[in-house]
């Protein structure tokens, strides 16, 4: 029975959903509670990852360290990851991730940005971390594109590649034939990061997993950034009906999100109308941004959202909210004027 | 008067040869009398067809030439350590375009004038060159608290110098947007983007300061804006200073003068740019001590 390696997001995903507002106790009593599940993984921190808190994607309500410092005396089971982006993390973090209990670094580039991490991978080994590298499904991205830039990171020297379908706008039947040629030609297992925003998350996981992907991101609750992630629950006994082994404990996984999770959940993770639009190809964490920028400029989220995604905007340029919802702002005034 | 100062570049690279095109062009006080590249070199015969002196034989033969006074480092900032020693002994004003940071950070509108009799002066990073002016100019009217940039370069215009070294931009930034753009605090973010037709250079820069008066705030920038646009044309407001409490948001594109390079290459013009008028300044400053003979 081939085993699949669920990596926990509850509390890095979850920090978008959360506005970053996690306190250092609760994700510390929160990482002791998933730990005991039996995800192989827990990933932790600000929601843009280590780096992240700032004006661009919002302070975090404590520091990188204070996280690190809280999380990683209750966490036995399972392995600590951070992830970060290069360009926005630097090699102190690093540095701090590995003094505080860190065994996995995992760097986020665009995909055909990949080679930007060199340096990263780089010194994350030389520092005894695992570096990963996360690589989004660019949309605009063929299978053989994406191949080469899984092979590119390969050479780089990450252990573990993902592909990341940060809008959740990917087809299940896209998700396959990309995640299956990769592993056809990439020797390091490869992972599989999904979105919820078309209620796709389970299904796209699980396409994932029979292309032959052994590393999975979930949380609980499906608790992430715009209409959430794969959600372990239902995704676990999904793997259990198809033969797939997972260390997950289905009982323990709900009761730890009734108990713990889902009373300090700001709200229901549901489908609203402006997370479908990120469906045009936008990235999850742009969602609040999108809400923010179309109240201050009066303009309509859906429509920020929509430029954004016909333009074939990026990971991490939440600033582009503003822009856009500027921009409308000022057409919508000269055709009032006009 | 039509005298002009002997200067060099190393590193016939984008970088380099954008450069050689604008003090072709413009340069008012310099004449660029060597292109020194290396065995390597592999664009070198574009300095020659300019009809620019060349040769393949790095900094050993350029510090022959008694007669250069200031040298541009256009390569790495792994070579720029071992150039830098060189050129001082030989008494060649070194300007740094490396994230070597040999010489302290210059930023031409803010503090030019405090460093022109240096031996060697670094250019920061693009985006330093690109948000700093504007931190700066906050700082004069209000305390900047923080100062945070974003900036946002299209994949072409980011060579395999920004990618091996995107740690050094991020650290370097941020530095200089504390010791020059004199922010307390400060973070710096680049972001390398796909789009295509590629994206000009965009920079957000946010600030937070104390007590904002939009009036005060608004003049300060435009005003600087328009020192910026002396050395660099295609600087301009892409979101002039929007305050939300404390917060005060910027954006600033810059499309490059296409010498060398695209016009979107705006990151990679600014920094030529800035290099055109650093070395202006001191080779005036040559020319009035009568440096040139």
């Amino acid at each position: 029975m081939k085993k699949i390696n669920i990596v926990d997001l509850t509390l890095r995903d979850g920090s978008h959903a959360m506005s970053h507002q996690f306190t250092a106790q609760q994700m510390a009593d929160l990482a002791a509670q998933i730990d005991t599940i039996g995800v192989d993984y827990i990933e932790f921190g600000h929601g843009n990852g280590v780096g992240g808190s700032s004006i661009q994607y919002g302070f975090g309500a404590a520091t990188d360290e204070e996280y690190m410092k809280a999380v990683n005396p209750v966490v036995h089971n399972a392995k600590l990851c951070v992830i970060t982006l290069p360009g926005i993390g630097t090699r102190y973090d690093l540095k701090m991730a590995v003094e505080n209990g860190v065994s996995v670094a995992r760097f986020a580039t665009q995909m055909s940005e990949c080679d930007i991490a060199r340096q990263h991978i780089g010194m994350a080994k030389e520092m005894g971390l695992t570096p990963w590298a996360v690589l989004p499904l660019a949309k605009f991205l063929s299978v053989e594109e994406t191949v080469f830039y899984a092979q590119q990171s390969e050479k780089l020297g990450a252990e573990v590649i993902y592909l990341l379908d940060g809008g959740g706008s990917a087809l299940p039947e896209e998700v396959y034939e990309r995640v299956f040629e990769v592993c056809k030609r990439v020797d390091v297992p490869i992972g599989f990061h999904a979105h919820n925003n078309m209620q796709l998350a389970v299904a796209n996981s699980l396409a994932a997993v029979d292309a032959g992907c052994t590393y999975i991101d979930a949380c609980l609750k499906g608790f992430g950034a715009g209409a959430g992630n794969c959600p372990i629950e239902p995704f676990v006994l999904a793997l259990e009906r198809k033969g797939y082994k997972t260390n997950v404990d289905l009982y323990k996984a709900m009761d730890v999100g009734d108990k713990y999770l889902k009373p300090i959940m700001p709200r229901p993770q549901e489908l609203t109308s402006d997370q479908i639009m990120l469906g045009y190809g936008v990235y999850s964490s742009f969602l609040l941004f999108a809400r923010r920028a179309g109240e201050k400029y009066g303009v309509d989220p859906r429509d920020i959202i929509k430029t954004i995604g016909l333009r074939g905007c990026t990971e991490g340029q939440e600033q582009i909210c503003i822009e856009v919802a500027y921009e409308l702002a000022q057409k919508k005034k000269a055709l009032e004027n006009a | 008067m039509d005298k002009k100062i002997p200067v060099a570049i190393i590193g016939p690279g984008n970088i380099g040869l954008d450069l050689m095109k604008k003090i072709i062009k413009r340069s008012k006080n310099m004449e660029l009398a060597l292109m020194v590249g290396n065995e390597g070199s592999k664009h070198l015969h574009v300095a020659e067809e300019a009809g620019i002196p060349t040769t393949n034989q790095g900094i050993d033969e350029l510090i022959k030439h008694k007669d250069i006074k200031i040298v541009f480092d256009a390569t790495l900032a792994s070579a720029h350590m071992v150039h830098a020693p060189k050129l001082k002994e030989a008494g060649m004003i070194a300007i740094d375009l490396t994230p070597a940071a040999v010489g302290p950070y210059v930023c031409p509108p803010v503090n030019l004038q405090e460093y022109k009799n240096e031996p060697n002066l670094n250019l920061i990073t693009c985006g330093g060159q690109a948000t700093i002016p504007i931190v700066y100019a906050l700082s004069t009217v209000c305390n900047v608290e923080y100062a945070e940039i974003v900036a946002c370069i299209a994949r072409e215009s980011a060579g395999p110098g920004t990618r091996d070294s995107i740690d050094e931009f991020t650290i370097t930034t941020a530095r200089a947007l504390r010791e020059v753009g004199r922010a307390k605090k400060s973070k710096a973010i680049i972001l390398l983007n796909p789009s295509k037709p590629p994206i000009m250079m965009s920079n957000t820069i946010y600030c937070l300061v104390d007590d904002p008066d939009e009036e005060k705030i608004t003049k300060a920038v435009n005003d600087m804006v328009a020192r910026v646009q002396e050395y660099v044309p295609g600087y301009r407001l892409k979101i002039p200073p929007t305050i939300d409490g404390n917060k005060v948001t910027t954006m600033i594109e810059i499309e490059g003068a296409g010498d060398h390079l695209p016009k979107y290459s705006g990151n990679l013009d600014i920094e030529t740019s800035a290099a055109l008028a650093v070395g202006e300044g001191i080779a005036e400053a040559l020319l009035k001590e009568g440096g040139a003979n």
